[in-house]
């Protein structure tokens, strides 16, 4: 099916959903409210005649000063039995969060770990949030358009810091000190 | 076979006598111990970016590192050389450094490409700036990557340092 077809039958389906329809290049992608992210999810998922039953990926966009609300999520959906495509942009303000769609697309899980670790964006429902690029304990989410580039300044991450005192005190037992 | 008394002590390379006809090298143990190590040089196997795929090339056929008696080893504890090939990111840096505190003594690093010395164009919130930050690092080795041909010529140069190198066997120093 053709992209602009898939979007016309999700605007007519979440007709109070839809932001815009963008046309790019033969690419299609539906702005979307984030409210009904889950039900639209299902939807395209299991209707027979769309039937995305891959999400080829999830990512998150910082749109600071560009655009209000702040971020979106994006999904790339294919579908393995029509070979048709369709991207959604889904608008996330910021501290507001998102439902998570790993009920649908296994996959997601992992994407939106991502998406939360470099963007902050809470995923609700997500079975298992933390970080999964970052360590742990690390503070703040590096994507972020107010983060800077090489992280906040005279601060350290407690891990480095501690390998750096280890190479101080080991050095005492190395063989040129 | 007869001993030539003529001939005397013959100076086959400065510190290396030999007697000729009698099978005998005089030399300091220095430079028997560090000829047999800078031979010998076993690497561990452990790559962190795309150096590590020109560091495979320089170790496979078309350049072989094996003519220099390198050979990879699987474990650090079997090593006495470390490969820093590629970026180190500081979620990364404990655990190369417990790769080289498990080396055993004595033990040798070279930092390959600009990633491992000095954190390249990454001047970022996850690159360490260098991994002589918290290894000492003996040879340091730039390019993005470097050329087998490069690396070559660092592990040479750290085979010229350790025959410098002077009672590394004695815990007397």
């Amino acid at each position: 099916m053709e992209p602009s077809k898939i979007a016309d039958m999700l605007s007519s389906e979440f007709a109070g959903e839809v932001i815009a329809i963008n046309e790019f290049r033969g690419q299609t992608g539906v702005t979307l409210k984030k409210e009904k992210i889950l039900p639209i999810a299902r939807w395209l998922h299991d209707t027979p005649a769309l039937c995305f039953d891959y999400l080829r990926d999830l990512c998150g966009v910082d749109y600071k000063k560009m655009k209000d609300p702040r971020f979106e999520v994006v999904y790339n959906l294919y579908s393995m039995t029509h070979r048709h495509t369709i991207r959604l942009n889904v608008q996330v303000a910021d501290k507001q969060p998102i439902e998570s769609v790993v009920s649908v697309w296994k996959t997601a899980d992992w994407h939106e770990r991502e998406c939360f670790d470099m963007y902050g964006i809470v995923f609700e429902g997500h079975p298992d949030l933390r970080r999964v690029l970052m360590p742990e304990d690390w503070d703040g989410h590096p994507l972020r358009k107010d983060y800077p580039t090489a992280g906040p300044e005279g601060e350290e991450w407690s891990g480095f810091k501690e390998v750096l005192k280890k190479s101080e005190d080991f050095k005492k037992f190395g063989w040129y000190r | 076979m007869l001993i030539d008394g003529t001939l005397g002590l013959v100076e086959v390379e400065k510190g290396i006598q030999v007697i000729p006809g009698a099978n005998t090298i005089i030399t300091s143990l220095d430079k028997v111990i560090n000829w047999g190590r800078k031979s010998s040089l076993w690497p561990v196997t452990f790559g962190l970016a795309c150096c590590a795929i020109e560091m495979m090339a320089a170790g496979s056929s078309h350049y072989d590192l094996d003519r220099l008696g390198i050979i990879f080893r699987g474990s650090p504890r079997q090593a006495d050389c470390m490969i820093v090939a590629g970026t180190v990111t500081k979620k990364m840096a404990p655990i190369v450094r417990k790769v080289y505190d498990q080396m055993p003594e004595p033990k040798y690093v070279i930092a390959m490409g600009s990633c491992a010395c000095t954190g390249n164009v990454y001047r970022t919130y996850s690159v360490v700036q260098g991994c002589d930050l918290f290894l000492p690092v003996d040879v340091y080795v730039p390019g993005c990557p470097p050329r087998p041909e490069a690396l070559f010529d660092g592990i040479i140069k750290l085979q010229e340092i350790m025959m410098k190198e002077r009672m590394r066997w004695s815990p007397l120093k």
